[in-house]
C-alpha cells in the first residue's frame, strides 16, 4: 500500500507545486491590498463595484443562454445527422471533430468578416438597399458574443450526443415507429430519455468553458461587454491591479468549481 | 429512420443545412477566402493575393508559428508524462484516494485559463522559483492546463485495460517494471497517441492563459494573430489563423497515423 502511494506521489507532487501552490498565491494576494497589510479592502472595493458586478451578471446570463442555446440546437442537429442521414452525414460528423481541435477566437475573427461594419452582411444590404450602412452592429454588444459562444461550442454538445446515439439499439425506433408512433413521440419518449446522460454531460462542459471564456470576449474588442475572465485580463495586464485581479479570480473560480461540481454530481445521477 | 415522408426528410434536411452551413461551414470558409484577400468591403472579397502568406510566413510571424509548435510539442510531452505516470499511480490506489487524485487532475478543467495564467505569474515572478519573463513560464502554464485531458484520457484507456495481459506476464516472472515496460505501455499506446494529440492541439489553439504570461521574446502564433488583428489587419491575421489550423491539422493527421499503426501491433 505504500509502495502503490509513493509511486502515485510524484505526479501528484508535481501538480500541486504548478497549479495549487499558484492558486493559493492568487487567494493569499487577494487579501493584501497594494496599501500593505492583511485585510478584506479589495474585496470590499471590487464587489463593491459597478463594473464588477455587471461582468459577474454578464458572465452568467451569457454563459447559461449560450449553453441553452446550444443544447436545442446540438440535439437537433445530432438527431438528424444520427437518424435521419443523408449523403455525407458522416462526413459531417468527422466536421464536427475537427472543428473542436481549432481555437475558439477564430469564430470571432470569421464574425468579424461576416457582420461586421464592413462585413458580407452589411456589404450586401448596402449594395441591395443603396444605403450608407447596413443595419447589423450586434458584434459588439452581448448578442455577438453569444452567437459567437453558440457556434463554437454546440460541436461540443453535439460529440457526446452523437456516441450516445450510435450506441442506441434502432430497433427501439423501429418498433415504436411500427406501433404508430410519430416522430415527435419517438424523440420524446424513446431517444430523449436514452440522451440524456449525454446531453448532461455535454451541457455542464459548456456551461463551465462559457463561464471561462476568454478569446471570444477579447477578439470581439467590444468595449462595453465586460466577463469576469476579461475583467481579470484588464485588471492584472493593463491596470497591474493585482489584487484587485486576485479578487475576480477568486470569485470566477468560485463560480465555475461550484457550477463544474454541480454537474459531475448532476452527470453521475443522470448515469452518465 | 425516424421520418419515413419524403416531404418530411427533405424539410429536415433543408433546415439542416439552413442551421449548418452559416453557422459552422460558412466560418471557416470565410476566414480561408479573408486570408487570401486584397479588399473586403461588398459581399464578396476582391484583389486576390497571397502576400498575406509571405508575411505570415516570415520573419516574427514565422518565429511565432515557431514559438508555438515548439510550446506545443514540449506541453503535450510534460503533460503526457506526467498525465500517464498519475493516471497509472492512481489506478494502483484503493477507491477514495483514487477520488482525490481524479479531482486534483481535472480540477484545471474547471479554473478559467485566464485565472490560471495569472496564478502561474503571481507564484513565479517571487522566490523560490522566478520565471516570469523566460519561455519557461508559459510551457508551464500549457502543461497544467493541457495535463487534465491527457489524465483524463489516459485514466479511461487504463480502466477498459484488461488484466489477463498482466497478469499473464507477472505469472511467467515479469518484474513490476518490465510488465509496465512491454505490456501496458504497448496496449496504451493508441490512447497515449490520441492524448498528444488532443494536447497539441488545445496547446496550440491556447490564448487566455498566454495573454497573461507571454514574455516579449516568446509570442506564439495565437497572440501574434490576436496582435494583428487588434491592430487592424484582419487579413494578415486570418493567414495566421489559417497558417495555425494547416499545422494543428497536419500534426493531428500524423499522429492518428501513428495511432492506427499502434492499434494494429
Amino acid at each position: 500500500m505504500t509502495r502503490r502511494l509513493t509511486w502515485a506521489l510524484p505526479p501528484a507532487l508535481l501538480l500541486a507545486a504548478a497549479f495549487l501552490y499558484p492558486l493559493a498565491l492568487v487567494v493569499r494576494q487577494s487579501f493584501r491590498p497594494d496599501t500593505g497589510g492583511t485585510s478584506l479592502q479589495p474585496y470590499t472595493d471590487v464587489l463593491g463595484s459597478v463594473a464588477f458586478r455587471e461582468a459577474l451578471w454578464t458572465t452568467v446570463w451569457l454563459a447559461l443562454a449560450a449553453t441553452a442555446c446550444c443544447l436545442v440546437l446540438g440535439f437537433f442537429l445530432a438527431l438528424v445527422i444520427a437518424f435521419v442521414p443523408f449523403p455525407g452525414a458522416k462526413a459531417v460528423a468527422r466536421f464536427v471533430d475537427v472543428f473542436l481541435s481549432f481555437p475558439s477566437f477564430l469564430i470571432t475573427l470569421a464574425l468579424l468578416f461576416l457582420y461586421g461594419t464592413v462585413g458580407m452582411a452589411n456589404g450586401l444590404w448596402t449594395e441591395v438597399t443603396g444605403a450608407a450602412s447596413g443595419p447589423f452592429r450586434f458584434l459588439t454588444t452581448p448578442w455577438g458574443i453569444l452567437l459567437a459562444e453558440v457556434t463554437y461550442f454546440t460541436p461540443f454538445v453535439m460529440r457526446p450526443l452523437l456516441a450516445a446515439f450510435s450506441q442506441l439499439d434502432t430497433a427501439q425506433v423501429e418498433v415504436a415507429a411500427s406501433l404508430g408512433a410519430r416522430p415527435g413521440q419517438i424523440v420524446g419518449r424513446v431517444i430523449l430519455p436514452e440522451a440524456l446522460p449525454a446531453l448532461a454531460a455535454g451541457g455542464g462542459l459548456v456551461l463551465v468553458l462559457c463561464l471561462n471564456e476568454f478569446g471570444i470576449v477579447l477578439f470581439t474588442g467590444a468595449k462595453g461587454v465586460t466577463t469576469l475572465p476579461m475583467l481579470v485580463y484588464s485588471k492584472a495586464i493593463l491596470e497591474s491591479e493585482y489584487p484587485g485581479a486576485c479578487v475576480v479570480a477568486v470569485v470566477n473560480v468560485l463560480v465555475s468549481v461550484g457550477l463544474y461540481g454541480l454537474y459531475r454530481v448532476v452527470s453521475r445521477r443522470a448515469g452518465a | 429512420m425516424l421520418v419515413h415522408s419524403r416531404t418530411g426528410k427533405w424539410t429536415l434536411w433543408v433546415l439542416f443545412l439552413l442551421l449548418f452551413l452559416p453557422l459552422f461551414a460558412l466560418p471557416l470558409l470565410v476566414i480561408l477566402a479573408a486570408s487570401f484577400a486584397g479588399h473586403w468591403s461588398g459581399v464578396l472579397p476582391s484583389d486576390f493575393t497571397t502576400a498575406h502568406y509571405t508575411a505570415a510566413t516570415s520573419g516574427e510571424s514565422l518565429q511565432a508559428l515557431i514559438t508555438s509548435l515548439v510550446t506545443a510539442v514540449t506541453a503535450s510531452l510534460l503533460a503526457l508524462a506526467v498525465g500517464t505516470w498519475g493516471a497509472l499511480g492512481a489506478h494502483a490506489l484503493p477507491r477514495p484516494l483514487r477520488r482525490v487524485l481524479d479531482a486534483l487532475f481535472v480540477l484545471p478543467v474547471a479554473v478559467p485559463s485566464v485565472v490560471v495564467g495569472l496564478a502561474v505569474l503571481v507564484a513565479f515572478s517571487q522566490p523560490p522559483v522566478l520565471l516570469n519573463g523566460t519561455r519557461w513560464i508559459v510551457i508551464l502554464a500549457h502543461t497544467v492546463l493541457v495535463t487534465a485531458f491527457a489524465y483524463q484520457s489516459v485514466s479511461a484507456a487504463v480502466l477498459r485495460l484488461d488484466p489477463a495481459y498482466e497478469q499473464a506476464a507477472a505469472s511467467l516472472g515479469a518484474r513490476p517494471a518490465y510488465v509496465l515496460w512491454r505490456v501496458r505501455l504497448p496496449l496504451l499506446l493508441p490512447s497515449l497517441t490520441a492524448a498528444a494529440g488532443l494536447c497539441f492541439a488545445l496547446s496550440m489553439g491556447e490564448l487566455s492563459a498566454t495573454m497573461m504570461l507571454y514574455p516579449p521574446d516568446w509570442v506564439p502564433l495565437p497572440v501574434q494573430i490576436y496582435a494583428a488583428t487588434d491592430r487592424g489587419s484582419l487579413f494578415t491575421g486570418s493567414a495566421l489563423a489559417v497558417v495555425l489550423m494547416a499545422a494543428t491539422l497536419l500534426v493531428l493527421f500524423a499522429v492518428a497515423r501513428i495511432r492506427t499503426r499502434a492499434s494494429y501491433r
